[in-house]
């Protein structure tokens, strides 16, 4: 008993001894993250591409507003890309600043990404959980409810909501809003099935923690990887389903873009010779979801290390 | 000549938290018809031990030493030499015997094809051949539920149809891991006689791998004990039961209650088994040992002879320990 | 004779795996998972029940906290049915009966630090204290079972087997129950660790006052740490009797099968020892046999057991059995092996 003579020390100085931090298992998660080189690029691309799209503006003379009159009417001789006239992406068509746009679209691009992964992960877990965790008839009802939600054709509505009540953001995130939760709704729904007979489940029920004290306390938490991971790919989800309504030109109202409405203008107009207006675009567009696409990955690999 | 022979095997594993030394230096010879028992508890390197013989190793695993089975070395072996022994030779037989069957096809139909497979034999006698095993199993009604699915046995049936199915091309060695574990008393109790008996039929050398003592006792000529990943204490079982010649075994044998003593308080072991992702020096029960000096932390006395047919590994003479 | 702690009546569970009526032709398939258990539990005393996998242990323990549901009457103090009691009714019992799980890395939720796992019934049953006051008896339980109070802000994970099981302890025992349940809490640890978390439940018991139901499949353990042991087959009591009665002296032949099947670590022991071998499996709890459950597997099964279901003989030894007695089939066994 060499090592073990801790315990015989007296019991006030083992009450007095400093407590010792632990390492929880989202420690281990983010130490296993960041020694995955895929992952933290996408991270670092994806912090530099949020940084541009908040802070960028400073670094151009030009708005997205503006029209560059000197270029009007000669874009594909004179818009293209150029340090001297400060239109670093060029401009489009209407000789408006390309580099500002394009900033200015995946600002949009990705508010609706975050805000549609946002409300998937708090309505859609909270749904799903309580619906998993009380079973039973409620959760035949709630899983119903999904069911005839997911069988609407989604794309039908939102169109008919930006044709009815005219095109504006706050409708689109509606629109997104409405859709993204479901899916993650049933995911956590089946998580929790699994969870809530987990033996740690059992003992706080059998101490008589309240129900939904257990949801919160119990289910919810040991949700999260899952969540995290699901977040994280719709994400792109939502921004791809935002570049095809502004495809469609139901998107955001000019003078406001987002990357999927310069994308389209850039495949209408490369006609005119115009190349670059729907290489910059694209490339962030393409950039963001590479980048959530290896972040997400990264994160699933971190927080179930078992699968690997 | 040795049916098997192990010497200095050591296992390791690469993590990405460093090198896991899993086992560390066994030797073992193993004769046609001998039971070999390997005790110890988690983390103690027992089924590493035999997945390395069997080559069965995890991709990150790497085996040293040398095993040889008949005189043909098998350890790292390429997959032309071992294979042919893995099927014919050596059978393994696992604690959860759902695992190594498999769900969608039918006893009959996985039995037969060891059989069409390996001794090329045609299929109704394959089958006729497999209902025949699980007759010597004492399966009931054998005929009638070949061909059933192995989810429709019990589990008690399920490992018996696992041990006829290994049975199958005549092992000369049989490696049993935790083989009733998962399974009631009552029916380990059967389980445990069963392939007694089948090793005293067939002429089986048989390795049992197990963390009962119990189970040793009625099973094994000769046990190893281990403890992380290094070999305690070697001997036949009987003195090792009523002489232990090392602070682990003793231990451990104060350990565990007994259905056919009066109790008293039970002598446990202070303490947790090592964690073997994190490096260690001397002896690994070193930190739960009554006996142990600080010679022990830094290094541990190789496995010697100290009786005939018996082994220790300690620092501390057995006077000492007295 | 003082006022049982706990006396059990008619204990009854029975799951519905198809409900009677869903189509009108349905007939109900159920489960009789314990049928008719009695037993009286006095404090400080600690009862073991023992039985094979699929005896119904487990889902008695939990009738009794109305985990599942269960029929019949568990008075506890003589005053109260538990069985009776609305959700809300039971919650202040529950701090009284509390209980130890199985495994006891997956008792415990990953994402909380000890001390938050131990101070849950806590918070729960004692909402008032103040977070000081709960972290001074977080510490003061943990030093209690073992655990150094310094590690109170670490993760579950961090800890061996047998740690979290001390943990699992700490947990039941913060909010000072009358009863403790533990369900098998020694089988999912190592042989060394099992005798320390054995003795310090024996320790604890005896320090404290309490009543324990011990419930496991491990003959040996049931009787170094038990009073009082029932032994259930197919969610019925074949016997019951003091834990040296039973032992020594075991009447009923299911009681005589078992102990002979266990594994005595000693060889000359082991080698010495009969054997009764039960034949066959354990039938399907959904088409119990008739009379006796055990006539199907028993040595000493005749045409009556198969009519008349075996009345328990109450007593200070009570068993099921139309034919009980000392180990006549044992004899039997060997001569024909």
């Amino acid at each position: 008993m060499v090592i073990d003579s801790i315990g015989m020390k007296s019991l006030g100085d083992r009450f007095a001894a400093e407590e010792v931090k632990g390492r929880s298992l989202w420690a281990d998660a983010r130490r296993r993250f960041f020694r995955n080189k895929a992952a933290v690029a996408g991270l670092i691309t994806l912090i530099t591409i949020t940084l541009l799209a908040l802070f960028g503006d400073a670094l151009t003379t030009w708005t997205n507003e503006e029209l560059d009159f000197n270029v009007m009417g000669q874009i594909a001789q004179l818009g293209g890309p150029s340090l001297e006239n400060g239109h670093y992406f060029g401009t489009d068509d209407l000789g408006r600043d390309l580099f500002s746009r394009t900033l200015q679209g995946t600002r949009i691009s990705l508010m609706v990404g975050i805000l549609g992964a946002a409300v998937a992960v708090i309505v859609g877990t909270l749904y799903g959980a309580v619906s998993g965790y009380i079973g039973g008839r409620t959760d035949q009802i709630m899983m119903r409810i999904v069911d005839i939600l997911l069988a609407i054709p989604f794309m039908f509505v939102i169109i008919l909501l930006l044709v009815m009540f005219g095109r504006s953001i706050v409708m689109l995130f509606i629109g997104i809003g409405l859709l993204s939760w479901l899916n993650m709704a049933r995911i956590v729904r089946g998580q929790t099935l699994s969870l809530k007979h987990r033996e740690y489940v059992e003992a706080a029920q059998a101490t008589g923690v309240s129900t939904f004290t257990i949801i919160l306390r119990h289910i919810v938490p040991n949700l999260l990887g899952i969540v995290a991971v699901y977040a994280t790919l719709l994400v792109p989800e939502m921004i791809l389903t935002e570049s095809f309504i502004s495809f469609l030109g139901l998107g955001v109202q000019e003078p406001l873009t987002s990357l999927g409405a310069l994308i389209s203008e850039g495949a209408k107009t490369i006609y005119y010779g115009t190349l670059w207006q729907l290489c910059f675009p694209l490339l962030f567009f393409v950039l963001t979801l590479f980048a959530f696409f290896f972040v997400g990955d990264g994160l699933r690999d971190a927080l179930d290390p078992k699968d690997r | 000549m040795a049916l098997l022979e192990v010497r200095d095997l050591g296992v390791s594993f690469a993590t990405p938290d460093g090198t896991v030394n899993a086992v560390n230096g066994v030797n073992f010879t193993l004769e046609k018809g001998e039971t070999l028992g390997i005790v110890g508890e988690s983390g103690s390197g027992k089924s590493q031990l035999s997945f390395a013989i069997m080559g069965l190793l995890a991709k990150n695993g790497t085996a040293t030493g040398s095993v040889k089975f008949s005189g043909k070395e098998i350890l790292n072996a390429p997959p032309h030499v071992i294979n042919p022994i893995r099927a014919n030779q050596i059978a393994m037989v696992f604690q959860d015997p759902m695992t190594s069957l498999n769900p969608y096809m039918r006893v009959a139909d996985q039995m037969a094809e060891v059989l069409t497979h390996h001794k090329g034999m045609g299929k109704a006698e394959a089958v006729a051949e497999s209902i025949r095993m699980l007759d010597a199993v004492k399966i009931p009604d054998a005929k009638g539920r070949v061909g059933l699915y192995p989810h429709e046995f019990s589990g008690g049936m399920r490992q018996r149809v696992m041990i006829a199915m290994s049975l199958l091309c005549r092992p000369e060695l049989l490696i049993a891991d935790e083989p009733t574990t998962a399974l009631d008393v009552t029916v380990q109790a059967q389980i445990m006689a069963l392939l007694s008996e089948l090793q005293r039929d067939f002429g089986m050398a048989t390795i049992l791998i197990t963390h009962d003592l119990g189970v040793v006792a009625g099973f094994c000529e000769d046990v190893l004990v281990l403890y992380g990943g290094q070999v305690m204490e070697q001997s036949p079982v009987d003195p090792l039961f009523t002489t232990p010649a090392h602070p682990y075994s003793r231990g451990l044998l104060r350990a565990i209650p007994r259905v056919d003593q009066e109790g008293e308080e039970l002598d446990s072991i202070p303490g947790s088994p090592p964690n073997m992702t994190q490096a260690q020096t001397g002896c690994p029960f070193a930190p739960r040992c009554d006996f142990a000096r600080e010679d022990c932390l830094d290094h541990l006395a190789p496995l010697a002879q100290f009786a005939p047919d018996r082994w220790r590994a300690c620092n501390r003479t057995l006077e000492e320990l007295a | 004779m003082t006022e049982p702690l706990l006396r059990v009546e008619d204990l009854r569970v029975t799951f519905e795996l198809k409900r009677a009526g869903d189509m009108p032709w349905t007939q109900p398939r159920l489960l009789h998972a314990v049928s008719g258990v009695n037993f009286e539990l006095f404090p400080g005393e600690t009862l073991g029940i023992v039985g094979e996998s699929g005896c119904g242990k487990s889902t008695l323990a939990r009738a009794l906290i109305q985990m599942v549901p269960g029929t019949g009457k568990a008075i506890w103090q003589g005053k109260t049915d538990l069985l009776e009691l609305s959700r809300r009714e039971m919650l202040k019992y529950r701090a009284d009966i509390q209980m130890v799980f199985q495994d006891p890395l997956a008792s415990l939720n990953p994402r909380m630090t000890v001390g938050q796992i131990i101070a849950e019934p806590l918070k729960t049953h004692k909402p008032d204290l103040s977070g000081e006051e709960v972290k001074t008896r977080v510490k003061k339980m943990m030093d209690r079972v073992g655990l150094l109070p310094n590690q109170i802000n670490r993760y579950p994970h961090e800890f061996s087997g047998g740690q979290c099981q001390r943990i699992g302890i700490a947990r039941a025992l913060i909010v000072e129950p009358k009863l403790l349940i533990c369900d098998e809490p020694v089988s999912a640890l190592d042989v060394s660790i099992q005798a320390q978390v054995i003795n310090l439940l024996a320790e604890l018991q005896r320090d404290l006052g309490l009543a324990m139901i011990f419930i496991a499949h491990d003959l040996s353990v049931v009787k170094h740490i038990s009073d009082r042991v029932m032994v259930l087959y197919l969610g019925r009591e074949m016997e019951m009797a003091t834990s040296r009665d039973l032992y020594s002296d075991p009447q009923h032949p299911y009681t005589q099968a078992l102990l002979s099947a266990v594994p005595i670590p000693d060889p000359v022991a082991e080698r010495a020892k009969v054997m009764i071998p039960l034949d066959g499996d354990l039938p399907s709890p959904l088409a119990p046999p008739s009379g006796c459950v055990f006539r199907t597997r028993c040595p000493r099964a005749e045409a009556r057991c198969a009519e008349k279901v075996p009345e328990f003989t109450h007593g200070a030894h009570g068993v099921a059995c139309h034919f009980p007695g000392p180990l006549i089939g044992a004899k039997k066994a060997v001569e024909r092996a």
